[in-house]
């Protein structure tokens, strides 16, 4: 089953690629097809998942290289199925909001379908091999959306953002094999590792594999001070790139730490958790505040980007702090940690597609260009606000719900992080109420364009937030999954 | 004693086949018309095959020394012979360059004698016979290096001759004195004299012979060569002299370091360690800013080289050390011959600027392009992916840790040259090229999946090559 929701999507991108009569609107609808028919199968998984069943679900395990140990093992579990649904959910709004792309539009949709394929692949592998060659693919994917398809100063953006990513997984690879060669027998498989905790007691061993795991995942996540191709890399790629982007292809990082940093090396991770404290609260605060000085719409939510990553770090470095002392704290961070995951793909992924639908009326992300679109645009900008509001954590969307997990799991362990990490709210509030009041309020200006959203766009964003806010009032259905797999963290990470 | 010669020589079929097959090439060819003389392509074509299926059959064979201990027959020999027989029938379908040439002949046997020297490189556990199989190996090569007569064709190949003629004598003199110290030529009896005998002496002797080995493999110190004789001969011809010799010199280098070098008092594995680490690094810097498409493949196999060189180091520390060669060597042929078919395929396109747009008219050689080089990053699932993870961890296993970082950082400064290539390629601006020599683009669209499969497959690929090597 999971197999077939990984490949499914790179099959059809073979297709599209292999037929090359098929005509443009013919491409367009298998495409959306295609990432529909995922989505049902994932819906389909998540109904058939039982969060009290122990280990992981629909588990493949399959010999691929037995001469190091690695297999094709695949499983979900509490971690990864909210994000394998997010990966469906966003991708397929991407597949609708890309129904007036033009541009070369069938290598376009095979290299979504295909990243596609990475991204679910990626969250569903259980083997540290076969999670870097999704985490490698990932990268080449993206840089061809950035450079095929972005604006202006896409090549110098996508050579950055593939050289700074690459150096991220070599870093992780040395990691791999760090931790495969410190198990015995040798073995790349997560789950086995898990059970081993190959490096406990290692102290300098463990130190320094954690350090390769967390350079490679902070990078890809990206956290303070391995941020700099975020940017560069949003501002360039098209409107659906940057979404898949932020939306899921960040969450590969964030990922990692829950799926193998923490649950692989627990004591070496207890040791260090204060410095992912610290690295958690500078993302926060200088993601806001960098963000606050952009004028460049698209820019300044790159960096609330980087501010919602933050979080996270905050949250799972507390969950280290008191893994040991306090079991509730830790499980209410970590499952907050992974609601923000979820949150933040849909709430970023809509406003890069808005920002995009900005860039068509307009043809600038500056905006001291645009003004009193509100008159001429009612539906854009009510979703924007809607965007925005959601995304500076306000009650009732699903923002709120994954912040005041993090700060309640974390108060406790770090008060003066958490309260300091509470200034990044006010200042994200300020920058996006700041933002959307030039944009879209006082008289109207040269640049914006008067139409409002068509049917593809509202189609595509819309639905992103009524999840967001049905998830922000009715967040049980996702907590009742998360929160049996935090506590089986929890229960790893004391170890 | 007779059953037994025939028994022994049943053994070597491949290299039998390889050897008649230049012969017989060679007579068939001077009494063919020049339009017909694409029979030698079809019989050196046969004569593969039929070394790749001997090989097989060897294969299921345990592992025997033969002609008295002088050559082995094991893992690593049929491994280099199917791997080098592999490259050969990606070569012949690149040579449209030559096509009723009127030494097309010549070309044919001029590429299976060096194929079969190389072969001789990898299955010999013996001095001599090392000394033999290099010249084998090698002239032939310096007579392709100049094959077109055309002067950026005669320069390469006289650069090549001399840096090789002065290699092959100082390997002839490292041979000679390390008969005298140890009082013989074969590999065990090496491993028994080596430690014994003065150190100074010893290691004046090894390094000469190892130096005529990395000037076959193209490595630091000895990789001057590399450049101009892949940018100045024909374009098929740099495809064979990037590949095919690299293939057998490697596993020589394999071969002595865990054999006679294995209990010598210095620290040989350190000694290649520390070349790996020049050849690599040495590799990619050069490769960084070249425009010219065939100079910068040349860079890149260099520091290709580089990370094969990380095995050699850990022979006999890891188990893992020689499959991951093995396995390695195999990903690169392919995917190294597969960006050369590209490169063949558009004779005009010489320099990096050349394939700007490159997918607009010829989409499919863009992405076989784009597999390829990628490929040589190490991306994964790329069988080169599967090389550098298995190199890697044995490196890593056999204490080098620094080693494998330096690796990384390497392998992720080369994203950025190889992308120099990949992006312009792969941009729809208006473009010069409209034609592809077909047969070359054939090769290409084969050897880019085939380095995907052979990493896809690397799980049934390492165990095959599984094992160690056999000294008599």
């Amino acid at each position: 089953m999971l197999s077939i929701i990984v490949f499914l999507p790179v099959a059809v991108a073979a297709g599209l690629l292999a037929l090359p009569r098929l005509g443009d609107n013919a491409v367009r609808w298998t495409w959306i097809a295609a990432s529909a028919v995922e989505l049902v199968l994932v819906l389909g998984v998540w109904v058939g998942y039982d969060p009290a069943a122990p280990g992981y679900a629909y588990e493949v395990n399959r010999r691929w290289i037995p001469s190091v140990s690695s297999g094709y093992h695949l499983g979900v579990d509490g971690l990864s199925l909210p994000l394998v649904a997010l990966t469906a959910v966003l991708f397929l709004a991407c597949a609708i909001y890309s129904l007036r792309q033009t541009q070369r539009i069938r290598s376009f949709a095979a290299l979504f379908l295909f990243l596609e394929t990475v991204c679910l692949g990626l969250f569903v592998s259980l083997d540290l091999i076969l999670f870097f060659v999704f985490f490698d693919l990932s990268i080449v994917g993206m840089y061809f959306v950035i450079a095929g398809w972005g604006h202006k100063g896409a090549a110098r953006a996508a050579l950055k953002f593939f050289l700074y990513t690459f150096v991220g997984s070599l870093a992780l690879l040395l990691g791999f094999i760090g931790l495969y060669l410190s198990a015995e027998p040798h073995t790349f498989d997560i789950a086995q590792l898990a059970e081993q905790n190959p490096l406990a007691g290692q102290g300098v061993a463990g130190t320094l594999v954690l350090l390769a795991l967390v350079v490679g995942l902070a990078i890809k996540t990206p956290t303070v001070p391995f941020h700099t191709w975020l940017p560069p890399a949003h501002t360039e790629a098209p409107a659906a790139g940057s979404a898949i982007l932020a939306g899921v292809l960040l969450k590969l990082g964030t990922y990692g730490f829950v799926r193998i940093a923490m649950p692989l090396l627990p004591d070496t991770w207890r040791r260090y958790a204060w410095v992912i404290v610290i690295v958690g609260v500078l993302s926060v605060l200088y993601g806001a505040l960098v963000a606050l000085a952009q004028r460049d719409f698209k820019r300044m939510i790159a960096y609330t980007s980087v501010n919602h990553m933050g979080y996270i770090i905050l949250a799972i470095g507390a969950a280290g702090l008191i893994a040991t002392s306090n079991e509730q704290a830790h499980d209410l961070a970590v499952a907050g940690a992974v609601t923000q995951m979820v949150s933040h793909g849909l709430i970023t992924g809509a406003l890069f597609l808005l920002a995009g639908v900005l860039y068509e009326r307009g043809h600038t992300y500056d905006m001291g260009s645009y003004g009193g679109l509100a008159a001429s645009a009612p539906r854009f900008a009510g979703l924007t606000a809607i965007a925005a509001f959601a995304s500076l954590g306000l009650p009732g969307f699903s923002g709120f719900i994954a912040e005041f997990q993090i700060f309640t799991g974390s108060l406790g362990a770090t008060p003066v992080a958490t309260a300091l990490a509470f200034l990044g709210i006010l200042i994200s509030a300020a920058l996006f109420l700041r933002a959307y009041q030039r944009i879209f309020l006082g008289p109207p200006r040269a640049a914006g364009g008067t139409t409002d959203l068509t049917a593809p766009e509202t189609i595509s964003i819309a639905p992103l937030m009524v999840l967001a806010v049905v998830l922000g009032l009715f967040p049980r259905f996702l907590l009742d999954v998360i929160e049996p797999a935090a506590r089986t963290l929890g229960d790893l990470v004391s170890r | 004693m007779e059953g037994m010669m025939t028994q022994e020589l049943g053994l070597l079929l491949p290299e039998i086949f390889l050897a008649a097959s230049a012969v017989l090439g060679l007579l068939i060819g001077s009494y063919l018309p020049r339009r017909r003389q694409w029979l030698i392509h079809v019989l050196a074509a046969l004569a593969c095959l039929a070394g790749l299926a001997s090989t097989v059959l060897d294969w299921l064979e345990p592992s025997t020394a033969v002609f008295e201990g002088s050559y082995s027959v094991d893992i690593a020999t049929n491994a280099t012979r199917a791997v080098v027989l592999v490259s050969v029938l990606f070569v012949l379908g690149l040579t449209a360059d030559v096509r009723s040439h009127k030494r097309e002949t010549e070309f044919v046997v001029l590429l299976l004698l060096s194929a079969l020297g190389t072969v001789i490189l990898a299955g010999t556990n013996d001095l001599l016979l090392l000394g033999a199989a290099y010249l084998l190996a090698s002239v032939p090569l310096y007579a392709l290096a100049a094959f077109a007569k055309d002067s950026p064709g005669t320069e390469a190949g006289l650069k090549f001759y001399l840096l090789g003629a002065l290699l092959g004598v100082t390997m002839l003199f490292g041979i000679m004195l390390l008969t005298g110290l140890s009082g013989g030529t074969d590999y065990p009896t090496l491993a028994d004299g080596i430690p014994d005998a003065p150190t100074a002496a010893a290691a004046v002797g090894v390094i000469a012979v190892i130096a005529s080995l990395l000037f076959k493999a193209g490595a630091v110190p000895a990789q001057f060569w590399v450049p101009d004789v892949t940018q100045g001969a024909r374009p098929p011809v740099g495809a064979i002299v990037t590949t095919i010799p690299k293939i057998g010199a490697a596993v020589a280098l394999y071969r002595l370091v865990a054999a006679p070098l294995g209990l010598a008092s210095l620290d040989w594995p350190l000694l290649f360690a520390v070349l790996a680490a020049a050849t690599m690094t040495l590799g990619n810097l050069a490769a960084f800013f070249q425009s010219d498409v065939r100079r910068l493949l040349a860079y890149s196999t260099i520091s290709q080289i580089g990370y094969l060189l990380m095995a050699v180091a850990a022979a006999g520390r890891s188990t893992l050390a020689l499959p991951s060669l093995l396995l390695y060597l195999a990903a690169y042929a392919v995917t190294n011959l597969g960006a050369f078919a590209v490169v063949c395929a558009l004779p005009g396109a010489r320099t990096l600027t050349d394939y700007s747009g490159l997918r607009r008219h010829q989409p499919w050689l863009a992405l076989g392009l784009t597999i390829c080089l990628l490929g040589l990053v190490g991306t994964p699932p790329t069988g080169v992916f599967a090389g550098k993870l298995t190199v890697f961890t044995a490196a890593f296993d056999a204490g080098f840790v620094w080693l494998v970082v330096l690796a990384a950082v390497n392998t992720a400064a080369s994203v950025f040259y190889y992308l120099r290539w990949i992006a312009p390629a792969m941009r729809s601006n208006p473009t010069t090229i409209e034609h592809a020599e077909p047969r070359a683009a054939t090769t290409a669209y084969l050897a880019a999946p085939a380095s995907v499969a052979v990493g896809i497959l690397a799980g049934p690929i390492l165990a095959v090559f599984q094992g160690n090597i056999l000294i008599s």
